[in-house]
């Protein structure tokens, strides 16, 4: 079938009242952001209280569908095609004709309805009419197919507009809010598999992202930057554009190594982090920081590890994988598709900075008094980190 | 601009400028197909040609036994192959040895699945392979016995022509296969005169083009081909041949024999200096160097305590490349076969650095890595693993 246009669906921003307009702007931006991506030309409209896509030339349908489902906000995308109003006798064959091209396999007893709206109310019959004979028509040109107006297999939309729109799937969408009416949150990213899903579930939200990237060299590569910025745009599919700033975090993190005990390494480590990346997200008007912990995964990921780690922020710390199993995290970023970057091998050579056996039950008190012995450093170690970030933009936009 | 100095040559060297030149040339305007009947074709064909006859000549063989590949590991799997399945019901054992690069390796295991069984020489501490195990492994079943010439890793050199003898006089049917794709333009190596039935070589390791090289075979070898199509070379190799990149191998080829003298005693002298700069740094020690008989170009140390990966991207901050073992195998952080095989300490496998040079390579260079090395060791070995 040769669809023309399609129509979005979206759920939840449909009740937001009076806002409605800036969720649906929002929402029209980031499909023209997800289309950019697809060959071809496309017009996105609002009309009528809903948002269509327009193809102004040839493009590739499952290539659409596919980026169309990056977009939070849609719940369902329906495939539509469009015939010019030349009076009812010449839709009835246009009508017959899609659903002989689109049912042609339907078994014997297949149920259906015709659902008719009719917005130009112009139009010589009215939507009970128009159901009531566009279904006649079907029966007769198919007689495999049954009516059913209670639970159809197959409804079929038939919108009267200034042209006739005919359509009958809804491929789900993947539901959330349009990002960018949920403020912007800051993204503690990693090389691994969870912080890229932790942003991937918070962008899922409306929340814009942006990124903080702890480099090491010569301790990590040139090549586990890249991942990172190759999953970065990764996320960026679905997030929008990502600020992505990289930290260079090696003359902290052997400061550490040289001053404090090695059992406190990672704790006092991702206590620095924290504090870069709120920094940083003041800055740039962050309301939140994101991070892929996951309670127990790790010895820096306990309960008591977690609560030492918050100590040092201020802003409120989104942790959407905090509940969830590996093997749960692991099934959304294959569904993102950043799981095969994530394990690639460019394992970061911190290993090094990895205690054999490091604390799992963390005193507060005694992890901030061990941070006094960095007091004489730290502070030109920090301005430091922060005044030679690298900056890097990462969309899909080419 | 940062200084940039190159010592990863074992993993793939710059091309000659005068190669990349040819290259250009034959792709703009001697494009032809050589197997056209149109005079496009005949000049194309005429740099195949042209190529067999200087890489004939840098072997002492005919044009006759060159046989153009996609470089060393295509080599390398037709010559295993394909002797394989001619032979195959003369005999079904090959013998080869724990060191050879994973290009043999990875075939050997392959035909060990189709039936094929297997022998791994074992080699002593420099990386030479036993003489004598070697001969009592040969059976009257043996059909080929593959033994590279220099290790990519440690640059150990095998003894190739004592091989060739003893397979010769023990098991004069078994066929000979070197992978020389290291050795080739470093050391000379004549196939008739070492009883070599089959030799790989790579362009891109003496600064020709990627993508290009050739299988030497002597007139006895018995190959079946493993890539089918146009019936070009003989069938033995369909496929238009890479004309380009033939025309920038032979290139490549006769520009480095004609230096190889010259380059080889420099080479000597910047490994022995290097190998005795770094040797002084506490901590580090030299890997197969066998008082400096390994080969001229490659040489492997291990530091102990540091990491070999940190110590490369340090280094690389100071615009000195090397490579933490083999490069081929380290993008999946595998245990070296070749280290282990030479019993290196446990603890050393992953503080290996190979440090390999080419034409290119100065004196100048040598000493700005050596100080390097020197400077960066005593700090990293500071963070070591708590």
């Amino acid at each position: 079938m040769e669809y023309s246009s399609f129509l979005i669906k979206y759920g939840e921003i449909g009740v937001k009242g009076k806002n409605r307009y800036l969720f649906e702007n929002a929402l029209m931006q980031q499909i023209k952001y997800a289309l950019k991506r697809c060959e071809g030309q496309f017009k996105v409209h609002k009309a009528e209280g809903r948002i269509y896509v327009d193809a102004l030339s040839d493009f590739d349908q499952d290539e659409v569908t596919d980026n169309l489902k990056t977009v939070f906000g849609i719940s369902g995308i329906c495939p539509m095609t469009f015939s010019e109003d030349n009076g009812f006798e010449d839709l009835k064959v246009f009508v017959i004709d899609y659903m002989k091209k689109v049912y042609a396999d339907a078994s014997e007893g297949t149920t259906f309805k015709v659902y008719a709206r009719r917005s130009n109310k112009r139009y010589p019959l009215d939507s009970m009419e128009l159901n009531a004979l566009l279904g006649e028509a079907i029966l007769e040109a198919m007689p495999v197919l049954k009516v059913d107006v209670h639970n159809p297999d197959i409804t079929l939309f038939v919108e009267v507009r200034e042209r006739i729109y005919v359509y009958s799937e809804v491929i789900p969408g993947p539901g959330g809010m349009p990002v960018g009416t949920g403020g912007k949150a800051m993204l503690l990213l990693s090389g691994g598999i969870d912080s890229p899903v932790a942003g991937y579930m918070i962008s899922k939200r409306g929340v814009k992202i942006d990124a903080v990237y702890f480099h090491a060299p010569p301790y990590t590569s040139e090549r586990a930057k890249q991942k990172v910025i190759d999953l970065a745009k990764k996320v960026s599919r679905y997030s929008g554009p990502i600020y992505l700033h990289v930290i260079n975090f090696t003359d902290i993190q052997l400061a550490i190594y040289e001053k404090c005990p090695q059992d406190e390494l990672t704790i006092i480590m991702r206590r620095y982090m924290m504090r870069i990346a709120e920094t940083i997200a003041k800055e740039t008007g962050c309301l939140g920081l994101i991070t892929g912990e996951s309670i127990g995964q790790v010895a820096s990921q306990t309960l008591a590890s977690l609560a030492v780690t918050n100590e040092v922020c201020t802003l409120p710390v989104f942790r959407p994988c905090i509940g969830m199993d590996k093997l749960e995290i692991v099934e959304i970023s294959q569904k993102i598709d950043t799981y095969e970057t994530s394990i690639l091998p460019y394992e970061d050579c911190c290993t090094i900075f990895v205690a054999k056996h490091p604390v799992t039950k963390p005193s507060l008190e005694i992890i901030a008094k061990h941070e006094h012995n960095l007091d004489e450093v730290i502070d030109d170690l920090l301005k430091n980190a922060l005044e030679t970030k690298e900056t890097i933009v990462v969309s899909t936009d080419e | 601009m940062k200084n940039e100095v190159y010592l990863d040559n074992s993993a793939t060297t710059r091309a000659y400028p005068e190669v990349a030149d040819i290259v250009k040339q034959v792709m703009l305007e001697d494009y032809g197909n050589p197997s056209s009947m149109h005079m496009k074709g005949v000049d194309a064909e005429q740099y195949v040609k042209q190529a067999g006859q200087i890489l004939a000549t840098s072997l002492k063989c005919k044009p006759e036994n060159i046989l153009f590949t996609s470089g060393g590991t295509e080599s390398d799997n037709l010559a295993l192959i394909g002797t394989a399945r001619a032979m195959a019901r003369r005999g079904r054992h090959i013998i080869t040895t724990q060191i050879e690069h994973p290009a043999v390796l990875e075939t050997c295991e392959y035909l060990s699945k189709e039936g094929f069984e297997i022998t791994y020489l074992p080699v002593d501490g420099n990386g030479i392979v036993d003489l004598d195990t070697l001969e009592k492994s040969l059976r009257p079943d043996t059909i080929l016995v593959s033994v590279m010439h220099v290790n990519n890793e440690i640059g150990a050199v095998e003894p190739i022509e004592e091989i060739g003898t003893i397979i010769r006089r023990v098991s004069p049917d078994a066929f000979f296969h070197v992978d020389a794709v290291q050795g080739y333009g470093k050391i000379r190596l004549i196939p008739k005169k070492c009883n070599i039935d089959l030799m790989s070589v790579s362009g891109h390791k003496f600064h020709g083009p990627k993508g290009v090289g050739f299988l030497y075979m002597s007139d006895r070898a018995r190959l079946r081909p493993i890539i089918f199509g146009g019936g070009q070379q003989k069938g033995m190799r369909s496929g238009t041949e890479n004309v380009p990149g033939i025309a920038g191998l032979a290139l490549a080829a006769d520009l480095t024999m004609s230096s190889l003298d010259e380059d080889v005693s420099r080479l000597k002298t910047l490994k022995a200096y290097a190998a005795e700069r770094l040797s002084g740094i506490d901590g580090v020690t030299l890997n197969g160097f066998n008082d400096g008989e390994s080969a001229p170009h490659i040489l492997s140390i291990s530091i102990r305590d540091v990491r070999a990966e940190v110590m490369l991207h340090a280094l690389e901050d100071k615009g000195v490349y090397v490579s933490s073992g083999s490069a081929c195998a380290s993008n999946k952080p595998a245990i070296s076969a070749t280290l282990k095989a030479i019993g290196l300490d446990r603890s050393l496998l992953d503080s290996t650095i190979r440090i390999s040079m080419s034409h290119f390579t100065t004196e100048e260079e040598i000493r700005y890595a050596c100080d390097c090395f020197g400077e960066l060791i005593p700090g990293l070995r500071r963070y070591i693993r708590k």
